[in-house]
């Protein structure tokens, strides 16, 4: 679904990451990857709807240019597995593509553009439960802004951002908004 | 037996005048009403009828009392009540009732059920055919012969399909100066049928009944009229096409002379379309169908002409769980008497189609006429009985189902704001209503 | 219509847009090693049938399944002629065992409407076929296969060609493909075609032969048997002969054009098997994605705490609408 706002209107707020700082975060989360995984053999990565799937793209391509070889990546939707699907209405659902080589006994690598209460998280590992079983799963974000509601940590962080509950968290995509930016409402 | 000085009606919708009313008949009208009056003899109570019509009590040739049989719907007791509220002082029973009003002792028991309630006078209408069945003749003269002096015959309800037994039928009455009220409905062509065929039939998937199906049966009958020489009434008109029908065998028989045919349109079918249906509420299912504006604007036209001579209820209670379901398993009819008046004030006199002395005719002395009634249907003048409406057609009022008087609640009006309310009904000089209630 | 799907003519074209691209994610699910989702658990569907319907009632059946739903199944005995179990004192007692939705055969138009707004239940009412109104679920699979094969249908020449007059497919079919863009030609004889037609905004015709060429979609309906003893046709041999769709016939399609028929078919009647059968026919199809649509209606209308049918504002969830993001709106 294409968001429904104007994407070219510059976003209110406080600006804390800006595209080259995106941009530079996600080659350091590639790297990291690489280097915990020791290359990438069975990766599998799985962007969470809509901005993850495009950060998976992004870090997949960055791998891609350093390995030499490309590595399998999908989209991995959670919103029938939402611990509030009952508290508003029925939402749209995003595509779930899985690689074809599936994704039993890979590594797979959850990728999100925000980590906050971990609730989205705990629903893609149960999401992911009804597909397969990896050999392990790792958590990739852009921004960790804390306030964790469940014992859920990432393995990859584009940067901590401590934030008050009553802040927004804005992450906008050049492929999804027309620009790259985090922000702060 | 209490007098009644009635001050300042409006006969008609003429000018304010008084009427007393004593012994059951009109003793006298105008200034010499309140001057004549004899206050020793019997107690007089005086009614301020200033901005009220007085209007010959109604008379309906066409509702369906439902006693005996299905007393769970309506009684001979209750409907009167009904009519008496909707100011009527007479109504035809139609003979549909279990067991059928086919033999002398059916019709002269509901009609002495009728005088035993005291709210209006009922005649029986007798069946044509032994049980409705289309078949073979009832036993036509007997009813006629019976206390209950049947003029009228109907199968109402069902159609006398068979051409041959509907010319019997027409022949045999000429005995007695009966008339044949024939429900106008080829049985073939409406097998199933549950709506007016039409656009919405089509789409909402529920088995039409066409305008041709009523049509062919009234044109036919019309023949047959004419060929025995007989009387034919034709029960609720609902489509232009059966209008223009009529108009062209009255045209011939008042040409001609020695048979005459004679028809009515409901309230239901002055006021309400086939859209209703898409609601697949069941209160709106009735039997000929609610058919489209165009119809409904042809027998409003029929009715101001004098085509349709008059207007009858076809009033048809129904339990609530015969309403309350699936639009295919409820019963077809809808309450009428009650608003009769009303809905004819609506479509008709508040349109200027119509004016109350038009109303009267169409509602009282002509369905009198026909029904071969000599007490009712009678002009408001002095030494006629006393049956008499007041109505304040200046009032509105909301339509509640829960309100009627009825046994049975399936008015299709409910939530309706309607004009004009009747105040007063006297019925041989004694009131059923006052004050809008059961007297 | 909001809370319920009675008809397809209740649906705008991003209702139906939304239940085709939510289907689309549904169908994904049967190539899963879990064929099961969980965003009904906890609810439970009733499929209330009064009309035999064995293969539309294991549809539903599976559908409601497959998103974790409970199911009751309540077959009410009855037909036109003997009513049996009314369907009021059914609906309430539904209603009494907590049925969050109920999907109702019934062989009465409009029973549907009925048990929607009646007053004698608070469930999610959709129709599984009512009468010969409407089938909207069918309407929507058939679209759904469709567009599959073709892409989206604007443009697209869909012929439905059968006893049109008793059909609630061909209503429902009718009202849903105009509103996603397609022309439709309704074909058969005079007398399977119902009265009032011409203000359908279809296009009508009786030569089978002269619609063939141009479509894209030849869709065969079902004519029973019994039409004949009512004079509908005079014989089924003319009725074939006239109407059917034999090897001959297909030989006149386009090379792209699919046949589809909505079950279950009187093999000789409408269709030959070797149609039936062919590469072009689409009808087994037809049935796997009819799994896949109804997943998707139950979920729009039962998943969230409001259906997401009938008003465009319940379609985004204000996740991916406002810029914040998802991890937010779950928290």
């Amino acid at each position: 679904m294409p968001p429904t706002q104007e994407s070219d209107v510059q976003p209110e707020g406080r600006t804390v990451l800006d595209a080259r700082d995106i941009d530079r975060a996600l080659t350091r989360i590639s790297h990291e990857i690489l280097e915990r995984n020791k290359g990438s053999h069975d990766l599998v990565l799985l962007g969470i709807p809509s901005r993850g799937v495009h950060l998976a793209q992004r870090i997949a391509a960055r791998i891609a240019e350093v390995e030499g070889t490309g590595i399998p990546v999908g989209a991995l939707d959670i919103t029938m597995y939402r611990d509030d699907l009952r508290l508003r209405p029925a939402r749209t659902l995003s595509p779930t593509d899985i690689p074809a080589a599936g994704i039993d006994d890979k590594i797979v690598v959850l990728v999100d553009d925000v980590l906050y209460s971990g609730r989205t998280i705990r629903a893609a590992l149960d999401a992911m439960n009804d597909i397969g079983r990896p050999q392990a799963v790792r958590l990739a974000v852009l921004v960790d802004r804390g306030h964790r509601d469940l014992p859920i940590r990432a393995d990859f962080v584009g940067k901590n951002l401590p934030t008050s509950t009553s802040e927004k968290v804005a992450v906008r995509l050049s492929e999804y908004d027309g620009s790259d930016s985090v922000t702060i409402l | 037996m209490t007098t009644y000085l009635i001050k300042g009606a409006s006969i008609l919708g003429g000018e304010p005048t008084d009427l007393l009313i004593a012994d059951g008949v009109i003793k006298s009208i105008g200034s010499q009403a309140s001057t004549g009056l004899d206050r020793r003899s019997s107690p007089v109570e005086t009614i301020d009828a200033a901005g009220l019509i007085a209007l010959p009590g109604l008379v309906d040739l066409h509702t369906h009392l439902r006693e005996p049989g299905r007393e769970d719907a309506e009684t001979v007791e209750t409907g009167t009540q009904a009519a008496a509220l909707g100011g009527f002082t007479a109504v035809h029973a139609m003979a549909n009732t279990d067991p059928v009003a086919d033999t002398a002792g059916v019709v002269e028991q509901v009609w002495r059920l009728g005088r035993e309630a005291g709210y209006a006078d009922v005649f029986p209408v007798g069946a044509v055919t032994v049980g409705l069945a289309g078949e073979r003749l009832a036993e036509l003269g007997a009813m006629a012969d019976s206390a209950a002096r049947v003029r009228v015959f109907s199968d109402d309800g069902k159609c006398v399909a068979d051409p041959v037994l509907m010319r019997r039928a027409l022949e045999y009455v000429k005995a007695f100066d009966g008339v044949i009220a024939q429900h106008a409905q080829e049985p073939r062509l409406t097998e199933d049928a549950q709506m007016n065929e039409g656009e919405l039939s089509g789409r909402l998937g529920l088995r039409g009944w066409p305008a041709v199906a009523e049509e062919a049966i009234i044109a036919r009958d019309c023949l047959l009229a004419q060929h025995v020489k007989s009387r034919l009434h034709v029960c609720h008109v609902s489509t232009a096409g059966s209008v223009e029908i009529v108009r062209w065998a009255k045209a011939r028989a008042e040409a001609e002379g020695g048979w005459t045919v004679t028809a009515e349109v409901c309230p239901h079918h002055l006021l309400l379309t086939d859209e209703l249906a898409a609601t697949y509420d069941p209160i709106y299912k009735v039997n000929p169908p609610l058919r489209t504006a165009t119809d409904v604007e042809a027998v409003r036209q029929g009715l101001a002409d004098g085509v349709l001579d008059i207007v009858a209820t076809d009033h048809a209670p129904h339990p609530h769980e015969d309403k309350d379901c699936e639009w295919q398993a409820a019963a077809f009819g809808m309450l009428g008497l009650e608003t009769a008046l009303s809905i004819v004030q609506a479509t008709m006199v508040d349109a200027g189609l119509l004016d109350w002395a038009g109303v009267a005719e169409r509602m009282s002395y002509a369905p009198a006429r026909i029904g071969r009634l000599d007490n009712h249907g009678r002009p408001i003048a002095e030494g006629e009985p006393a049956n008499i409406v007041l109505y304040d057609a200046a009032a509105t009022r909301v339509i509640e189902a829960s309100a009627m008087s009825s046994l049975s609640r399936n008015t299709p009006y409910a939530g309706r704001e309607l004009p004009g309310q009747v105040v007063a009904t006297f019925l041989r000089g004694k009131a059923t209503v006052l004050d809008g209630k059961l007297a | 219509m909001k809370g319920h799907l009675l008809s397809a003519g209740d649906l705008s074209r991003d209702d139906a847009e939304l239940i085709l691209t939510t289907a689309e994610e549904m169908r994904s699910l049967a190539d899963r090693p879990i064929k099961k989702l969980p965003a009904l658990r906890g609810r439970t569907v009733v499929n209330l049938f009064f009309e035999d319907s064995t293969r539309t009632r294991m549809s539903f059946e599976a559908a409601a399944k497959r998103l974790s739903a409970d199911v009751i199944n309540f077959s009410a005995k009855g037909s036109s002629v003997s009513k049996g179990e009314s369907l009021k004192d059914t609906a309430m007692t539904l209603e009494a065992m907590g049925a969050d939705a109920v999907v109702v055969r019934h062989w009465a138009s409009g029973a549907a409407y009925n048990l929607a707004h009646a007053g004698w239940s608070r469930s999610t009412v959709v129709n599984a076929g009512d009468g010969t109104h409407e089938h909207p679920t069918q309407a929507l699979l058939d679209a759904f296969t469709m567009v599959r094969h073709l892409g989206p249908l604007d443009g697209r020449r869909v012929a439905i060609v059968g006893d049109v007059l008793h059909s609630r497919v061909a209503r429902s079919n009718a009202l849903l493909l105009q509103t996603l863009g397609a022309e439709v030609t309704l074909v058969a004889p005079p007398t399977l075609l119902p009265y009032g037609v011409e203000t359908w905004g279809v296009e009508t015709g009786y030569d089978i032969d002269a619609v063939l060429p141009k479509a894209d979609v030849v869709m065969m309906l079902r004519v029973q048997r019994e039409r004949m003893t009512d004079s509908y046709f005079p014989s089924t041999r003319e009725y074939s002969r006239r109407y059917g769709l034999d090897a001959r016939r297909m030989g006149a399609l386009q090379d792209h054009t699919i046949v589809m028929h909505p079950g279950p078919m009187v093999r000789g009647m409408e269709i030959t098997a070797d149609v039936a059968d062919s590469d072009r026919s689409v009808i087994v199809e037809q049935v796997t994605n009819g799994v896949a649509v109804r997943m998707a209606v139950l979920y729009l209308l039962l998943g969230g705490s409001e259906p997401a049918l009938g008003g465009a504002e319940n379609v985004q969830s204000g996740t991916d609408g406002t810029g914040t993001t998802t991890e937010e709106t779950n928290a």
